[in-house]
């Protein structure tokens, strides 16, 4: 205020640094911005409370022991690993830290290469220490809106240590002398559940690690299976229909596919109820394009195990086709693709109808991948053996879009396509296709009109609700009258 | 459908209600299952109408079973349809009735899709007010019994949310089993169930009786608190709100403390957030002495969290935190236990924290008066106006009043200035429409001596924006200034600036001229319009690009009412059946529009 001079706009160079196109238009590629923010990584919630951490003095080695020491001393070396340090500050404790990134490769060389030091009382250090460096609370996203598809994700800063930790515990599991009727004392239902919370994280090499860690548990411990099963069961349903958001979703997938497969027949309810209520409402999810791969291989391990299932696996499909989201609509014709190769031709025979209702839908979306990839149904050979056999009950279904489209869809390569089908469809039954064709235009009429009665039947329901409501109204008004009149006299 | 349809046929069958009988239920059910989602959708959108046609009867003899038998649809049906019968009991006959619904919305409840469920149970909570306390425990009661022994958790989620309206009407012993049910949802094996159950912990509370409270529901909240899962725990902050305003002091201290002392040091980020984002409501419900002895020490650890979420929702709450604390002591206590760890906060490493702070800080200028901001909270201020993240900023310059009322805001004028050019200059244009928002307030505040020495051109600028949306922000915002200005100002600084424009090569910003006419011709009156704007006005008609000129179609229309009849009989007439002409649609469209809505034909 005290400067009289008029103020130029500083032209600084932060403003310089702003590209005009950048100017014109807010929504630059999001990559593009991405690309401007520093890539970061982040530390787990943990380091609260600690304020500094004792300084780590080294141990001697153990190969240098004597057989008597080494127990003792692979005991102490568990305990000292048992120390977390902030990666977060990477300037702090770097002697320790690396005094303990050595200790955990002889660790983990320790257990891998000699046999016979994985005795009982080793166990309870050696989960301990494992406890002590994977289970933490997850720190809130970097990024609130992450988007797994195209963002990087935000990486484990402690990675250093936790990677060896991971490893140290996939050695252990997997050593000759690993006894599960011990570790099961430590590895219990508790352990478990923490195990499962982490394949929340963000960091992809962490879920990987989960991913062995968690199939090796289940292979061991028999006593846990039911747990786990019902566990990923809970953290699914939260994912469907609570919070949306779980980045473990394909791994723990994965592990379930080679779980469904197995299986022992007859299947038990229970996992034709994760069947029904869990697997096939997860195709709502948003996310889908992350996990289909691995959903649509647990769906037909499940086929594969009991044909009966397929048709209500397919109404379920059915039911939660994506109305809005093309992406989606491909995704599930490649399974539905999937589930056809394996169909049992009498499991055919009970869902066509539906079945081919939704592919003459898709054949004629205007969004011409989806009516590409549903065309691309008639190149395989056994689909088509399928349809064929059952021409009569399919061509009526789909002579309606087919015919349409073959007229007016937009893109050349879609009606080349169409014409190819309709043709294969000709040839299967040449007298059914022309009466359809000679029906076609009296279909349409008869539709129209249907569409007119529709219309005059609401239109009379609508009259009848407003004269009830002037009836009612008068009648109150008559009451009111009545009333107000006795009330006068 | 046989079955269903046969008793239809018969006409006359519910008596009274002569025309029922013109609609077969059959037809009104083929409509409900019409192979079409979207017409499905509309009929039961429809659904009253339908019942209506059949007369209540009907509806509870036929209509209703129908529904109950075939729910099986996509969801979106299935949510109309629970909507719906919220709405019904007028229809199947009024309160003695109003039982019948309770199966199909018995159905509805156990689906898995959650927003099915939850408008299934607000229905059902709606009903249950209209059930009469006989029918409520022969009916209701029985129907949240069975939900909540289900065997799918679906149904016993549902069952959590209608404890509390059975409740308060049933009899002694019904009471207790409806506690006993409460109890065991809420150590029930899934944690979709106990998260439903917390979730409405502090609702059932508020419905019982205290004894109950404090020996029922006060062990329930602390094992909930306590759950090996973050998301149940979380929840229980919530019902801590509710529990302790039923509790007297004594035993808020004794019985819900301990639980909420804990919770504020949650391992867990998410349940520390949590007391963070509710710490006002929890600030009222334990009262002034235990806020000073527990909450504020709990406070000032959340403000130094190590995640920023949890720094950045306690940072919303410092108002309203010092707002509440009791008059006395107040003043000395925000200067002593507050206000270091606000200065912290001020440089922050992380923005969402800076700019949640920013949304709050000038609040507490009122409430520490003017010698107190002049010295603790100006340099804050100071500091967060040239903060690097523009958020932070216009969070600072949107709440300027709350300042301006203590102190004026001539003492913040110096520092301002460069922050609101930098902003009215930033990159993202969703900011540069912000501070044009404020525009009208600032000018308000600073005066128009130095909005015209430092801040016209800034929105001069802003009328040749890249973006539209600034364009058209800026023209609302010329508007404005001149309703607080006056038109003398517009006439001398705005208008001629305007007018220019009429002449720029680009037709966009011709364009603009016509904007700012539309919007300014009224604040400015007819002298100035006819005068100054019309000719302007009536020049663009023979613009050569077509969407110019049907603008200029539209403006006449616009400014046509405050112009006098022989402007218009002489002046805009000839010139719009000119444009009536036309070799453009559109323009001829807009000609003629404009020229029934001015009666000029």
């Amino acid at each position: 205020m005290s400067s009289s001079s008029p103020p130029p706009p500083p032209a600084g160079a932060a403003s310089a640094a702003i590209s005009a196109a950048e100017k014109v238009d807010g929504f630059t590629r999001k990559s593009v911005r991405k690309a401007q923010r520093q890539k970061r990584s982040q530390g787990s919630s943990q380091f609260r409370s600690q304020c500094s951490q004792p300084e780590l003095h080294p141990l001697p080695q153990l190969k240098d022991a004597t057989s008597n020491e080494q127990q003792e001393l692979f005991c102490q070396k568990l305990q000292q690993c048992c120390i977390l340090f902030d990666f977060m500050d990477s300037v702090s404790d770097l002697k320790s830290k690396e005094i303990k990134r050595a200790t955990l490769n002889e660790l983990v060389e320790y257990v891998s290469t000699n046999r016979g030091v994985i005795v009982e009382s080793a166990y309870s250090d050696i989960v301990k220490m494992i406890s002590a460096n994977i289970f933490r609370t997850l720190p809130p996203s970097d990024n609130p809106d992450f988007d797994p598809e195209e963002d990087e994700p935000t990486l484990e800063a402690s990675w250093p240590h936790i990677q060896l930790v991971y490893e140290f515990f996939l050695r252990f599991l997997e050593s000759p002398d690993f006894q599960p009727s011990i570790a099961k004392r430590y590895i219990d239902q508790k352990f478990v559940q923490q195990l499962l919370e982490l394949f929340d994280s963000e960091d992809p090499r962490e879920r990987d690690f989960l991913k062995t860690v968690l199939h090796r548990i289940y292979g061991k411990f028999l006593g846990l299976r039911a747990f786990i099963r019902k566990q990923i069961n809970n953290i699914f349903l939260r994912f469907i229909y609570e919070t949306e958001h779980f980045n473990g979703v394909a791994e723990l997938l994965e592990i379930l596919g080679s779980i469904i497969n197995g299986f022992a027949l007859p299947l038990k309810a229970e996992h034709k109820q994760f069947l029904m209520k869990v697997l096939i409402p997860m195709h709502t999810a948003k996310g889908l394009a992350l996990f289909h791969a691995q959903l649509a291989y647990c769906v037909v391990q499940f086929l594969e195990k009991d044909t009966t299932l397929t048709e209500p696996v397919i109404r379920g499909l059915l039911k939660f086709w994506p109305k809005t989201c093309s992406q989606k609509e491909v995704m599930f014709l490649g399974e539905i693709e999937e589930i056809l190769d394996v169909i049992e031709p009498t499991q055919f025979k009970k869902i066509e109808e539906p079945l081919f209702k939704q592919i003459s839908k898709c054949v004629s979306s205007s969004h011409f991948q989806v009516a590409e990839r549903a065309l691309y149904f008639w190149n395989n050979e056994y689909i088509l053996s399928l349809i064929e056999e059952n021409i009569d009950k399919i061509l009526p279904i789909m002579f309606g879009s087919l015919y349409k489209i073959s007229k007016e869809h937009w893109n050349p390569t879609i009606v080349a396509l169409v014409y190819n089908v309709l043709k294969t469809l000709m040839e299967m039954n040449g007298k059914l296709f022309d009466d359809l064709t000679s029906s076609y235009k009296a279909e349409r009429q008869r539709e129209k009109k249907k569409e007119l009665e529709r219309e005059e039947l609401w239109k009379k329901l609508e009259e009848l609700k407003l004269k009830k409501a002037l009836e009612k109204q008068n009648s109150a008004y008559n009451m009111h009258s009545i009333l107000s009149n006795t009330n006068d006299g | 459908m046989a079955g269903v349809a046969g008793p239809a046929t018969g006409s006359g069958a519910a008596g009274g209600d002569g025309d029922d009988s013109l609609y077969p239920i059959a037809v009104l059910i083929d409509e409900l299952r019409n192979e079409d989602v979207q017409l499905r959708l509309n009929s039961i959108k429809k659904l009253s109408t339908i019942a209506l046609a059949l007369g209540v009867e009907r509806t509870r003899t036929e209509l209703l079973p129908f529904l109950t038998d075939t729910i099986y649809d996509e969801d979106e049906v299935l949510l109309a349809l629970a909507e719906q019968l919220g709405n019904f009991t007028g229809l199947v006959g009024g309160p003695d009735f109003a039982h019948c619904l309770l199966p199909p919305l018995e159905s509805l409840a156990t689906v898995e899709e959650t927003v099915v469920r939850d408008k299934a149970v607000e229905s059902l909570r709606q009903i249950s007010q209209e059930h009469t306390p006989v029918a409520l425990e022969a009916h209701f009661v029985p129907l949240v019994k069975r939900l909540a022994s289900g065997d799918w958790f679906t149904s016993r989620t549902s069952a959590c949310g209608l404890f509390s309206v059975c409740y308060p009407r049933a009899s002694i012993a019904v009471k207790g089993e409806i506690r006993q049910y409460f109890r065991s949802l809420c150590s029930d094996d899934t944690p979709m169930v106990r998260r439903a159950a917390a979730s409405k912990l502090g609702e059932f509370a508020k419905v019982l009786e205290l004894d109950s409270v404090k020996s029922e529901i006060v062990p329930l909240f602390t094992n909930l608190a306590s759950d090996e899962q973050d998301s149940v725990r979380l929840l229980a902050v919530e019902a801590c709100v509710s529990i302790a305003q039923l509790l007297s002091q004594d035993d808020i201290e004794a019985l819900v403390m301990p639980t909420l002392r804990q919770a504020a040091e949650d391992k867990s980020w998410r349940v520390r957030y949590m007391v963070a984002d509710k710490f006002s409501e929890l600030q009222k419900a334990v009262g002034p002495k235990i806020t000073l002895n527990d909450l504020i020490p709990a406070f000032q650890n959340l403000l130094k969290d190590c995640e920023a979420e949890v720094r950045a929702a306690a940072a919303h709450k410092v108002k309203e935190l010092c707002e509440n604390l009791p008059m006395e002591g107040r003043e000395t206590m925000i200067m002593n236990q507050i206000l270091p760890y606000i200065k912290e906060l001020v440089s922050d490493t992380n923005q969402h924290v800076k700019s949640a702070l920013a949304s709050v800080i000038m609040g507490l200028s009122t409430i520490l008066g003017k010698e107190n901001t002049i010295e603790h909270l100006l340099p804050l201020f100071l500091a967060q106006l040239k903060d690097e993240c523009p958020e932070v900023r216009l969070n600072i310059i949107s709440n300027l009043d709350c300042v301006n009322e203590v102190i004026g805001i001539r003492q913040l004028s110096q520092s301002l200035l460069p922050a609101i050019v930098e902003l009215a200059e930033d990159a993202k244009w969703r900011v540069r429409l912000a501070i044009i928002e404020y525009m009208p307030l600032l000018a308000g505040q600073l005066g128009v001596e130095f909005f015209d020495e430092k801040l016209n051109s800034l929105c001069m600028a802003w009328l040749v924006d890249h973006v539209y949306a600034i364009r058209e922000a800026a023209t609302n915002n010329l508007m404005k200034l001149v309703q607080k200005f006056g038109t003398e100002w517009a006439q001398n600084t705005i208008v001629p600036k305007v007018l220019v424009m009429a002449n720029d090569p680009n037709y966009l910003h011709r364009m603009t001229t016509l904007f700012c006419i539309n919007a300014l011709s009224e604040a400015c009156g007819q002298e100035i319009t006819t005068k100054q704007m019309l000719p302007i006005v009536l020049k663009m008609a023979g613009d050569q690009v077509a969407n110019v000129r049907f603008n200029v179609a539209k403006s006449l229309q616009k400014i046509g009412p405050i112009l006098d009849t022989d402007a218009l009989q002489e002046e805009v007439k000839p010139v719009l059946q000119k444009l009536g002409q036309d070799e453009d649609m559109d323009v001829k469209y807009f000609a003629q529009e404009a020229i029934s809505v001015l009666a000029l034909a």
